[in-house]
């Protein structure tokens, strides 16, 4: 078998036993899961800005609270149906992400941080400032009728755990498997090496600007479509998704699961859940772990799970 | 109250502010200036110093002069010496890589930030001011405490300023900002400047929570705002530019204190943070900054 073709059946296999969790596990564990898999998509689309593109962001909330929102505010506000509502919050996310990206691209590394950080921080406060729309902190809750989705003439309600499993997971495979062929494609590896030697590829001719404009906007697509699909599955939209811990929050399940690689951001994202999940039953301090894991990460495991991985034992992992 | 007095107390509420601020970004931009290390746990250094200083000040009873005057010697002792130990045990580790640093530091504040919560508790507690006195005004009485605050925080701008320009150590910061390799190589110990300027940094946070805890309450959420104030001041005066940041917290905290008392103080945050990230977009040196080298 080629790397390519391992590859490929190592991600079909985890999508197959993802589906096969489903009737495995009980009901509080698949709960998890599937709110697990929306934010791995997340992690997902950060990660192509970041580990592949090489961008550190400080203000991916921004897009995933604006796919959120999109979906969450035309469902509530003006009673649009599940297609709809998904495709208002993936443009939300799209189109903020060009104007955002054409302003901060402008900069790079630490100013590049801070400037999408204060960006966030903007968007942050007017979900606040807009409080009589969005409610602010507490929050919208989408009401039973915004979440019946209808497809192939069958109508599904999306607060079926089952049916809210598998869009989750659907969701999740496409995902998976468009950003797979991404960045094998010749736009993939152009990203890796802009993340290497910018001034090297600028002198060879390729017009790192576009390049790192396309990641940043697809990055921001991918993670408006995980804040949709989000607030429609689980029905709520609050603006603590857009405060800086969200921003945070996918760069720590990236760095654990291992930049730069396919598959890492779902284990990260998995770890992060279950080792939070499992310390705040013993305890309340909970953020001290993600500091500590934060800091102990960044001094010894600088390549996250799935990177250690494909340097100790797999180099043909994507 | 007529508009003037208003507006006269609007700014010299601005001031105080400012006059905090100005401290909180000191430290802030030295340890970018010659660290290159934007250090994201600054504003959990100055809620550290509020909380300790509450601390400090409970140890003791009598006239609370006594407690605010330990307070202001054990808490930016304290903090300096949880930076440096920061220092050490991290910071140093990743060799000051700024991206690498940027974590470490996010890191480093969610610890501080439950640790307060934990040890100290939710609750918002006060330190009793060292005297308690009110100017009258011919239109309102104001607390000579305030007023007190703008000195002190002048008396230590220019402290600052004098140990930088004059001084040897002075000398050898500057050195090690302009260029650590070369200082190095002159027998500089870069490494050990690196440390103090951290602890220093984060010192001069502490003693600006010191300074405001008498008129704001300590709590474990209070490094928040402060934190992204100092950014905007130390960006819009131009990273690692002293005078620039002086400026620009004058030109913060008045704007601060006027537009608040006059708007909604969540539409100003808004369009402040809005400007301040397009002034980094468009002049990356800042206002005041020279051109980046």
């Amino acid at each position: 078998m080629t790397p390519g073709t391992k590859a490929l059946w190592v991600h079909l296999c985890l999508v197959v036993l993802l589906f096969a969790l489903n009737f495995l596990l009980p009901e509080y564990h698949r709960g998890i899961l599937s709110r697990v898999m929306v934010l791995s998509v997340f992690a997902m689309g950060y990660n192509l800005a970041f580990g592949y593109a090489g961008m550190l962001s400080l203000g991916h909330a921004m897009f995933f609270a604006a796919g959120l929102y999109g979906a969450g505010l035309t469902a509530y506000h003006l009673g649009w149906s599940v297609w709809p509502a998904f495709g208002a919050g993936f443009a939300a996310g799209t189109i903020l992400a060009v104007i955002a990206g054409i302003l901060a691209l402008r900069t790079k590394g630490v100013a590049f941080m801070i400037v999408t950080l204060m960006f966030a921080q903007t968007f942050y406060l007017a979900t606040l400032y807009f409080t009589t729309y969005t409610r602010g902190e507490e929050g919208l809750v989408l009401p039973q009728s915004a979440r019946a989705l209808s497809l192939f003439g069958i109508s599904f309600s999306l607060t079926d755990p089952t049916v809210r499993y598998m869009l989750a997971l659907v969701l999740l495979a496409l995902v998976l498997f468009a950003l797979l062929l991404l960045v094998r494609s010749s736009f993939g590896r152009a990203l890796v090496a802009i993340r290497e030697n910018e001034e090297r590829m600028r002198m060879l001719g390729y017009d790192v600007f576009a390049n790192k404009l396309s990641a940043l906007i697809v990055s921001a697509a991918v993670c408006a479509s995980a804040g949709a699909a989000y607030a429609l599955l689980f029905g709520y939209a609050g603006s603590g998704f857009a405060s800086i811990q969200y921003s945070i929050l996918p760069l720590l399940w990236v760095l654990l699961g291992g930049a730069a690689t396919t598959l890492g951001p779902i284990f990260g994202t998995l770890f992060m859940f279950y080792a939070v999940d499992i310390t705040s039953s013993y305890t309340d301090a909970y953020m001290v772990v993600v500091g500590l894991a934060l800091i102990l990460l960044i001094l010894y495991f600088p390549k996250g799970i799935a990177g250690a991985i494909r340097e100790r034992w797999l180099p043909w992992l994507p | 109250m007529a508009f003037g007095p208003y507006l006269l107390l609007a700014s010299l509420e601005g001031l105080v502010t400012a006059a905090v601020l100005a401290l909180m970004a000191l430290g802030l931009s030295l340890v970018f200036g010659v660290m290159r290390v934007v250090n994201v746990a600054h504003g959990e250094f100055y809620m550290l110093g509020a909380v300790i200083a509450w601390w400090s000040a409970s140890l003791i009873s009598g006239h609370p002069a006594l407690g605010f005057l330990l307070a202001l010697v054990v808490s930016p002792l304290i903090v300096a010496a949880i930076a440096l130990l920061s220092d050490r045990l991290v910071l140093r580790r990743l060799n000051y890589e700024p991206q690498a640093t940027i974590v470490a530091t996010i890191g480093l504040l969610y610890i501080i930030q439950q640790l307060a919560l934990t040890f100290y508790g939710p609750d918002a507690r006060p330190v009793q001011a060292p005297f308690d006195m009110r100017l009258a005004l011919p239109w309102f009485g104001y607390s000579a405490y305030k007023l007190a605050i703008i000195a002190a925080s002048i008396f230590l701008i220019i402290a600052t300023w004098i140990g930088l320009t004059r001084t040897k150590a002075g000398l050898v910061m500057r050195a090690t900002q302009s260029d650590p390799d070369t200082a190095q190589a002159f027998g500089i110990p870069v490494d050990r400047v690196y440390a103090v300027v951290f602890a220093l940094g984060a010192g001069m946070a502490a003693l600006a929570a010191v300074l405001i805890v008498p008129i704001q309450q300590a709590h474990y959420l209070m490094g928040q705002d402060p934190l992204l104030l100092s950014f905007v001041v130390v960006i819009i005066g131009g990273l690692g530019s002293l005078r620039g940041t002086v400026v620009a917290a004058l030109f913060i905290g008045l704007s601060d204190g006027i537009i608040s008392m006059f708007f909604s103080p969540t539409l100003a945050k808004m369009l402040a943070t809005l400007l301040v990230a397009l002034v980094l977009v468009f002049r990356p040196q800042g206002l005041f900054g020279t051109a980046a080298r």
